[in-house]
């Protein structure tokens, strides 16, 4: 045997700057995740925690540094844009089902568009992913009338049906009524269980605890901490991190 | 009232605007839409164009636009539409088909301006949705938000089309002889009776544009997005 080159990350951030107008949203980010690790997010509210996660599949574009997806830098708009997409899957916190399309067309449709998969192939994957996340029974459903813990895990099983290397989580359960949160983190907890990447913007501590192989905690843009969920909740370094867990574990 | 219908052969009139209402209708929701997708475009060339064709055409009077097609295609470039030049109603056919063509162009603003308006009810986060799964932009709008921006904006449209059905009477500038220029010579040579030649016309009018209105309402009541 040769020796092998390490695989590369499946998500890696260099030197990435971003701004709204004068506002700077991502400072100097770095960031490697390798295949197969869950990352958890956290920091305050507008602390650029979205604007990361967008940033991977370039919904957001940067002003500055590289971003990689397994060992691919993203390419400009156009198809190899569209390309790279198809294989990172993203779950929005507010689900953004097709209102105009059943569950079942929902996960259907782009493995047709985009993957040229034939309808009937797509059909039965898409129906094998809803029972996966537990909602066969909602398939011929409009997203309306489904509860937001349905749509949530509908949302879950159309990003999955690409066949994604790395799935980007943003703030999944925020718009849910609580007693809807857990079942949209248990078809989570199961994901990163089969090995899925993920990267996971969340306010659940309780996932971060169980589910994360790290904590990054961000603050005013930066990276502050980098480390695993036992440490970061234990033995917090920077005071920022210190006084944000103060304030989420009192409430 | 029907002495007067049959003897200036009223109902070939409204036939005829039946006819460049329909093709027109067709086409303008078909270029209209073309038009909108121009105008939320990434291709700034594409943006530039659309704004400037909307702002253009929408702006100019329709009597206008159909007197300068006329003029322009017909007796400057010669140009026949298709038409068979031997046949007898040579110059008949080329004029309702460049009255087709002028309300079209001008008609298509509305639809646009309509689906534009439509596409904004659409929230961001679908379009969003369909990129992040590795929807092209073409495809986002084709199967994405077009198609909800459609249903959103059903009630706006059915007055575009019965705008339109009202505008075909211009199309008699150019020598169309479709319902008001009927109109005309009847208020020449009825002049007794005009009010029922006004009725007549009222009347067949109502006849025309009631339908649209009430069927493209219960539609749009049944094609409602619900989110
Ligand atoms: N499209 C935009 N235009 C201008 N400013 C923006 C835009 N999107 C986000 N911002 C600003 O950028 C900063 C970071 O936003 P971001 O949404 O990434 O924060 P966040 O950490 O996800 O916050 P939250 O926990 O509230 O979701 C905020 O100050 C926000 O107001
Ligand atoms: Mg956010």
């Amino acid at each position: 045997m040769t020796a092998a080159t390490p695989a590369p990350p499946m998500i890696r951030m260099e030197g990435v700057d971003k701004f709204f107008g004068d506002l700077h949203v991502l400072k100097d980010i770095n960031i490697e995740v390798p295949a197969g690790q869950v990352v958890v997010v956290l920091g305050p509210s507008g602390s650029g925690k979205s604007t990361l996660c967008r940033a991977i599949n370039r919904l957001e574009p940067i002003n500055q540094g590289v971003i990689e997806v397994d060992g691919k830098p993203l390419p400009a708009e156009g198809k190899a844009l569209a390309g790279l997409r198809a294989d990172v899957g993203m779950v929005f916190q507010q689900f953004n089902l097709f209102a105009h399309k059943t569950i079942a067309d929902n996960v259907a449709l782009a493995p047709v568009k985009v993957r040229k998969m034939n309808k009937g192939e797509a059909r039965q994957h898409a129906m094998g992913l809803l029972e996966r996340v537990g909602i066969t029974d909602q398939a011929e459903k409009y997203p309306a009338q489904l509860s937001g813990g349905q749509q949530q895990r509908a949302a879950i099983a159309r990003a999955l049906a690409m066949k994604p290397k790395v799935m980007l989580f943003d703030e999944p359960t925020s718009a849910l009524d609580p007693e809807m949160v857990q079942e949209v983190l248990d078809v989570m907890t199961n994901l990163a269980k089969e090995g899925m990447t993920m990267l996971v913007v969340t306010h659940e501590m309780g996932f971060a605890r169980r589910a994360a192989n790290r904590v990054v905690f961000m603050s005013d843009g930066e990276i502050v901490e980098d480390s695993t969920p036992d440490v970061f909740f234990t033995a917090p370094k920077s005071d920022r991190a210190k006084d944000f867990l103060g304030k989420i574990l009192t409430h | 009232m029907f002495d007067l219908i049959e003897k200036y052969n009223v109902l070939d009139a409204f036939w005829l605007t039946i006819k460049l209402t329909f093709y027109a209708a067709i086409l303008s929701l078909i270029w209209g839409t073309i038009l909108a997708g121009m105008r939320v475009s990434p291709v700034p060339a594409m943006r530039a164009f659309g704004t400037l064709y909307v702002n253009l055409f929408r702006n100019t009077p329709l009597t206008l636009i159909l007197v300068a097609t006329s003029i322009v295609l017909k007796n400057t470039l010669g140009v026949t539409m298709f038409a068979d030049e031997q046949s007898q109603d040579f110059f008949a056919i080329l004029d309702f088909r460049l009255a087709i063509l002028g309300l079209t162009a001008y008609t298509a603003t509305f639809v646009c301006e309509s689906i534009r308006s439509g596409i904004n009810t659409v929230p961001v986060g679908q379009a969003e949705a369909a990129r992040a799964l590795g929807l092209s932009f073409a495809q986002v709008l084709r199967i994405i938000v077009l198609p909800q921006a459609f249903r959103s904006v059903v009630g706006p449209l059915a007055s575009v089309l019965i705008a339109l059905t009202k505008n075909t009477t211009v199309a008699t500038a150019i020598g169309v002889a479709e319902a008001a220029g009927i109109l005309r010579a009847m208020i020449e040579f009825e002049s007794d009776r005009i009010m029922v030649v006004f009725l007549i016309f009222a009347l067949g009018f109502v006849i025309l544009t009631l339908p649209t209105g009430l069927i493209l309402g219960q539609v749009a009541k049944k094609v409602a997005v619900k989110r």
